[in-house]
């Protein structure tokens, strides 16, 4: 009986807030998790590092509940715990911060945070006392926020704690960060570090999941490294540098700075003058906006989400309607011209989300290289009649020029790639059209490293071939990395253009978030 | 044997074929449960498709001709559907263009001009036309308007059952049931035919429907407005970014399908009557022509299959009652059908947790 307790007297005092021994999930076609293991201390920020798709977020919904692993075995504490579903992980203390927030716009933020565990007085609800508590636990965490705002309100930043406030609410002693930076400005950035910082200082156990090197190297203590569902090792971040960390993430040497030759603009090639765009509901999402971009430069545009990239890109592409302004390219107004019409004027699109806009997944390579072209010679034959083997040709010689990998090559269904090779497919079929302008959204999200690197290198090579590129990303840093002018764009309106070397990340990031006069002070 | 067995879940045609399969088995168990013998109703079926009836010894050409008579419209209004699901679009407005393609059709025969090798032409060229502008009224309203296909085709296949009713009304020798008989010039009456098949009404309209299937498969496979139709049919926001017209392409898909299904009621009633009907209700060669694409895949000689089967199974309707069996059997085996072919995800689902479980035993998971 004695040694019974002693027994657990010693496992109660585990190193480890978290261990997760072994653990196995697949899904069909995938390994997700292949044997990895996981040993977070108590009161440390603990970094997940890995590529899409290593298996990060898979392991962290295994512990908090939301899939259940094939094999292996989960302690907290040191004590075996079987994790069903998500209502078992609040009730051991384990908070989730989702990177997509499950908030309710229209509900006020104390409403949200207790939803589902709403408190009563009798059979009155009683949100004044958990207001009262929102307002001491963000008092206590450094989280400031107002209980009573309503969330399509607040900022994202806000949101984000928001998100925090919940987890603390139900009383979570660890909490997991599912890419938390990915929607934040830089200063938000900053501000979300000293809140981990706080959150550690109270005692709380943390798991950052991230891809970005920065953030680990600032804030955590250790960092877990998955590759392809597999477990690579546990480092102390301080023993590290960020060039180690990126080697094992990725499995070889990494090369983080892109050649990028001096290259003098020319004329200019898309002239965006005076751009209106109002939603379905006559709401204005971009005002007033205008920009130049000329022959042979990358025009970034840098922004929050949400401020009108892709209303931009619905207008210059004809995908949206246009309520004012004009689009000229190389001379000619293409505003009230058709998709086609605008393609046919030499108008490249690489869209951001590649599976909804840029292939159809059904086609084969073959066909979706020449969905933009296949109404005319040499594809189309007469009476209409189509030469599919010169579209397989034209296929093969695109996925050697461009190292498109498939299993049976020209005829491999576009929705059976990874997504490095469909956004491969797609850079492909624009560059081979030719265009004068090629704008270009968010290239490389969700791509591995070396798919990020082999596509940017092309955007490169398009600017030495003198085509102008607009490049549309919310990656400040494939921004700095890739442009020549960076054109800041807040409320729908460019705010600043500013060249490369002239302007800080940090600048932009105050001009991204509207304030752009103290940016100039 | 192994890649086999995945092969065959992921080949469209093997899984129709799996599913007919299943419908017939299940049909087999029901006649069985019922205390018949269900060898009779194959004995119907082997007479429907060869003539052959194996009880008397007895061969009749003119079973084979009904089964393929019976398909015409089958084929035809599974073209229709099939055309427009290529598109991404669902038919359900078959029964509609059919009928006002017949009523047309009716109208030309009593009224048009009695010109030999004119007067059916002209009855089949209308139906083809008010068929596809049934069906292209739908496709504008789509395109242009995005009302959903399914309630507008709904609503006009009502319009359609009325006003053919209305119009039929109006013809000569109108009765309530019928009107006076079709000048011989209208009639696709294939005097050949009707004399080697023991007068089946196997028809012209026969050659009428081999075009279209072929005319199908032409446009859909090797044109370029059939690649853009289906771009358009397997992502639209794709093939809009492209620069795919596709609005242009909807309307033209359902156009396209309406004219398929107007064929099928011009052939029928120039082929399969020789008087106007008044219509008291709906034919339902539309509403069948939807599991017919169904089964068919929605590719033109699926499609062609599927029609016959189902041809088949319309024609042996009347022997298996002479046998005993009931002949809401075929009913039960082409509804069945059609539920398999719906259970369809559940195959591919099947299909995933193999998968997974080879993976997990190559992984070591216990």
């Amino acid at each position: 009986m004695d040694s019974k307790r002693a027994n657990y007297e010693e496992l109660k005092v585990s190193e480890y807030a978290i261990e997760m021994k072994n653990i196995t999930k697949t899904f069909p076609g995938v390994v997700a998790n292949d044997k990895v293991t996981l040993q977070v201390r108590k009161q440390e920020i603990h970094a997940l590092l890995g590529e899409n798709g290593a298996g990060k977020s898979t392991l962290m919904s295994i512990l908090f509940g939301s899939y259940i692993a094939d094999s292996g075995e989960i302690l907290l504490d040191g004590e075996p715990v079987e994790i069903k579903n998500p209502n078992v992980a609040t009730s051991l203390g384990i908070g989730m911060v989702h990177q997509h927030f499950k908030l309710v716009q229209n509900f006020t933020v104390t409403e949200n945070i207790v939803l589902g565990m709403e408190p009563v007085k009798g059979r009155v609800l009683d949100l004044k006392s958990a207001s009262k508590r929102v307002a001491e636990l963000s008092k206590q965490y450094g989280l400031q926020v107002d209980p009573d705002a309503l969330i399509e309100d607040i900022s994202v930043g806000q949101q984000q704690r928001v998100e925090i406030l919940k987890t603390l609410y139900r009383n979570a002693n660890i909490i997991i960060f599912d890419e938390p930076t990915a929607v934040l400005t830089p200063q938000e950035i900053d501000e979300l570090m000293e809140i981990l910082k706080a959150l550690r200082a109270e005692g709380k156990t943390i798991v950052l999941i991230t891809h970005k090197l920065r953030e680990i190297k600032e804030v955590s203590d250790r960092c877990t490294v998955l590759r392809r569902g597999t477990y690579i090792g546990t480092v102390n971040v301080s023993d590290v540098s960020e060039q180690e960390l990126a080697e094992m993430m990725v499995g070889r040497a990494v090369k983080f700075e892109i050649e990028k030759p001096e290259k003098l603009p020319g004329e200019v090639m898309l002239s965006l003058q005076h751009l209106e765009v109002k939603d379905e509901n006559g709401a204005v999402k971009i005002k007033d906006l205008n920009l130049d971009i000329h022959d042979g430069e990358i025009v970034g545009v840098a922004g929050v989400d949400g401020n009108g990239q892709s209303e931009l890109l619905g207008a210059i592409t004809g995908l949206l309607p246009l309520s004012g302004g004009s689009i000229i390219l190389d001379g000619e107004h293409i505003e009230q011209l058709s998709i086609r019409e605008r393609i046919e004027k030499g108008l490249g699109y690489i869209p951001e989300d590649r599976r909804k806009y840029g292939v159809v997944g059904e086609f084969s390579i073959a066909e979706n290289s020449a969905i933009k072209s296949y109404y005319k010679s040499p594809f189309r034959k007469k009476f209409g009649i189509l030469d599919f083997e010169a579209m397989k040709k034209e296929a093969e010689h695109l996925i050697d020029q461009f190292d498109i990998r498939s299993a049976e090559g020209p005829v491999t269904k576009a929705g059976s790639l990874s997504g490095g090779n469909q956004q491969k497919v797609i850079v492909a079929r624009e560059i081979s059209l030719s265009p004068k302008v090629l704008v270009v959204a968010q290239p490389t999200r969700g791509l591995d490293v070396g798919a990020i690197e082999y596509i940017r290198k092309r955007i490169i090579d398009e600017r030495m071939k003198g085509r102008a590129i607009l490049l549309v990303s919310l990656e400040l840093d494939e921004i700095m990395n890739l442009c020549d002018r960076i054109a800041t764009i807040s409320k729908g309106s460019i705010v600043a253009v500013n060249k490369q070397h002239e302007v800080t990340e940090r600048e932009i990031g105050m001009m991204m978030a509207g304030s752009h006069k103290e940016a100039q002070a | 044997m192994k890649l086999s067995r995945e092969r065959l879940i992921q080949s469209d045609g093997a899984v129709s074929v799996l599913v007919v399969f299943l419908g017939f088995l299940v049909g087999t168990i029901l006649i069985a449960l019922v205390g018949k013998n269900p060898l009779n109703m194959y004995k119907a079926i082997l007479q429907a498709l060869s003539g052959y009836n194996i009880d008397n010894g007895k061969m009749n050409i003119r079973y084979i001709a009904e089964t393929i008579n019976y398909s015409v419209p089958f084929i035809l209004c599974g073209l229709s559907m099939g055309f427009a699901n290529r598109v991404g679009l669902f038919n359900i407005g078959g029964e509609g263009q059919y009928i006002m393609g017949m009523t047309i059709a009716q109208m030309v025969a009593l009224l048009g001009p009695q010109v030999q090798g004119l007067h059916w032409v002209l009855a089949i060229l209308c139906a083809i036309i008010i068929g596809s502008l049934w069906g292209g009224l739908v496709g504008v309203l789509k395109a242009k308007y995005e009302v959903s296909e399914v309630v507008s085709t709904i609503m006009l296949n009502y319009i359609a059952l009325y006003l053919s009713r209305i119009i039929t009304l109006q013809m000569p020798g109108a009765t309530t049931y019928k009107t006076a008989n079709f000048p011989e010039t209208a009639l696709i009456t294939n005097d050949f035919f009707t004399k080697i098949t023991n007068y089946s009404l196997l028809n012209n309209g026969i050659f009428m429907m081999i075009i279209a299937v072929i005319v199908f498969w032409f446009i859909m496979e090797k044109t370029s407005l059939g690649f853009g139709m289906r771009a358009t049919g397997f992502n639209k926001e794709a093939a809009r970014a492209s620069g795919i017209p596709v609005v242009k392409s909807i309307a033209l898909s359902m156009a396209i399908a309406g004219a398929f299904a107007g064929l099928a009621g011009g052939i029928v009633a120039l082929g399969s009557f020789k008087y106007g009907r008044v219509l008291s209700g709906m034919d339902n060669y539309g509403f069948d022509g939807i599991a017919v694409a169904l089964v068919g895949n929605s590719t033109a000689l699926g499609t062609a299959l599927a029609g016959l089967l189902f041809g088949m199974l319309k024609n042996a309707q009347a022997l298996m009652q002479s046998k005993q069996i009931p002949k809401e059997i075929t009913f039960i085996i082409q509804g069945m059908i059609v539920i398999f072919i719906a259970l369809r995800s559940a195959l591919i689902l099947y299909q995933q947790y193999l998968d997974k479980k080879k993976l997990q035993k190559e992984v070591g998971v216990k």
